[in-house]
């Protein structure tokens, strides 16, 4: 492999990175945790990662990426297609229409910023569940659920920021 | 200077194009969610078909990131039975010599049914083939309630099966793929189990309502259920086999009856899928037997959980 090509590999993994470990979270979150009730309120970490990149490298999270990891999202957990990739393409869009504010603040407006994001986006998920499955579903496990995706999200954007750091860049349209 | 131009009136040109592109693409997907959703009501087998694709592709990946999770609930296990030891010892001990009673207990009560068995010409019960698989996800969060196992089709794994772990009922297959399989769990809105009080004989149905806590449903008004009765499942509907250990009853009250089921959810690593012959879900329309008298809803009819 010459270096032409070598660096032509490179500048695509760069790209897919975002993608990437945004289905990593999906396939993170369901993995069989063995603590009591976690998989009912597992953080989702998937909203993080949307969130995190359409923030920063918007051009390598476009829309048709977003929704086919939401369809993946709804294969997995057995939920009807559409629900999630739902979900994630109106997250895409709120955000994207308020990263130039979120994109320049400090950590706290950021993560302020995701707190609003993820509470609007699991009510939403709250309410086409409870439509599409006719019946309504306990809020406190989501409750639960809404408060760790809030908590722990500086973990996960510590971890997606090292990756940009060291994988992807900085560089993003104007 | 004319070409300054030039370039200003292409940019002028393609960025409204650009911008209505995308938000043409934004509807256009909207729309498409909200179909979707309409067609996987409305057709729900083409959309489990697409799901099990994905699912199957899926689990060998699922399979290998949840082999550290294992190792380290092994890990945790193993350091707290170490703690243990000596209680452990002391309860197995004494456990020991209560079953040795029950051994001898056991061995006349075999002598005794293999005699009445004899006297009835009775015809012995089928015996259940399992399938051992790994749970290699558990998904769903609050809204479904269902595990990902790594044995499917080909392993003669069938839709409507019991799954049970740590000897209690953990649900029934939902979906299979060639090698996964989807196990509603019990808990899951959608569960529906036929079963009985075991002190009391009443029928009921175990009714999963999404919490960690399932429901008793159509259970008699005045039946004398309290807390720490055992609900079994009754094998009536031709749902479940009968005999097995679905959970105890925490709560008994006024307007609501709900139990704790027996199987330890956060515990479960591997699952017996089991095959009693009986089927836990009505078959597809086209594959009903063509019978005058077919059950019309699960749970709700009765006999015929045995050949």
């Amino acid at each position: 492999m010459n270096a032409a090509s070598f660096g032509l590999v490179i500048e695509l993994f760069r790209r897919v990175v975002p993608g990437l470990s945004t289905i990593l979270l999906i396939l993170l979150t369901q993995l069989p945790v063995p603590i009591p009730f976690f998989p009912n309120v597992a953080p989702a970490m998937p909203l993080m990662a949307i969130y995190y990149w359409v923030v920063f490298r918007p051009d390598l999270m476009p829309l048709i990426l977003i929704f086919a990891a939401g369809l993946f999202h709804d294969a997995l957990i057995g939920a009807p297609f559409g629900l999630t990739a739902l979900i994630y393409i109106l997250v895409h869009a709120f955000v994207l229409n308020q990263r130039r504010f979120l994109a320049g603040k400090s950590f706290w407006v950021f993560w302020a910023g995701f707190a609003i994001v993820a509470l609007v986006a699991m009510f939403s998920t709250y309410v086409m569940a409870s439509i599409l499955r006719e019946a309504i579903m306990p809020a406190d496990a989501v409750f639960m659920c809404m408060v760790l995706t809030v908590v722990t999200f500086p973990v996960v954007a510590w971890a997606l920021l090292q990756s940009q750091r060291w994988l992807v860049g900085s560089a993003q349209p104007s | 200077m004319a070409k300054r131009n030039v370039s200003v009136s292409v940019a002028g040109l393609v960025m409204p194009v650009r911008v209505w592109g995308q938000r043409f693409a934004f509807l256009a997907l909207i729309a498409l969610s909200f179909a979707l959703m309409f067609l996987n009501k409305a057709e729900p087998e083409a959309f489990e078909r697409a799901r099990t694709v994905v699912v199957d592709a899926v689990t060998p990946v699922l399979n290998m990131m949840s082999r550290p999770v294992e190792a380290g609930q092994a890990a945790i296990i193993s350091v707290e039975s170490f703690f243990l030891v000596r209680t452990e010892n002391a309860r197995l001990q004494e456990e020991n010599a209560r079953l040795l009673h029950w051994v001898q207990v056991a061995r006349q009560l075999g002598v005794e049914n293999a005699t009445l068995r004899a006297q009835l010409d009775f015809v012995p019960d089928i015996r259940p083939r399992a399938v051992t698989a790994r749970v290699v996800a558990d998904t769903g969060g609050a809204f479904f309630h269902s595990l990902l196992i790594d044995a499917g089709a080909q392993n003669f794994v069938r839709r409507g099966q019991a799954v049970v772990s740590h000897g209690a009922l953990l649900g029934r297959v939902a979906e299979v793929g060639q090698r996964s399989a989807r196990v509603l769990v019990l808990t899951d809105l959608n569960s529906r189990i036929p079963a009985i009080v075991e002190s009391t004989g009443d029928r009921v149905i175990v009714t999963g309502n999404n919490t960690p806590w399932p429901d008793l449903t159509y259970l008699e008004p005045n039946s004398p259920i309290s807390v720490g009765d055992r609900i079994i499942t009754s094998g009536h509907g031709g749902v479940f086999p009968p005999g097995l250990m679905i959970g105890l009853v925490v709560d008994a009250g006024e307007g609501r009856v709900s139990i704790q089921p027996a199987v330890p959810l956060a515990r479960v690593s591997e699952a017996r899928v089991l095959d009693y012959g009986v089927n836990g879900i009505l078959p597809s329309p086209e594959n009903m037997p063509a019978r005058p008298d077919a059950p019309a809803a699960v749970g709700t009819t009765s006999g015929g959980s045995k050949q």
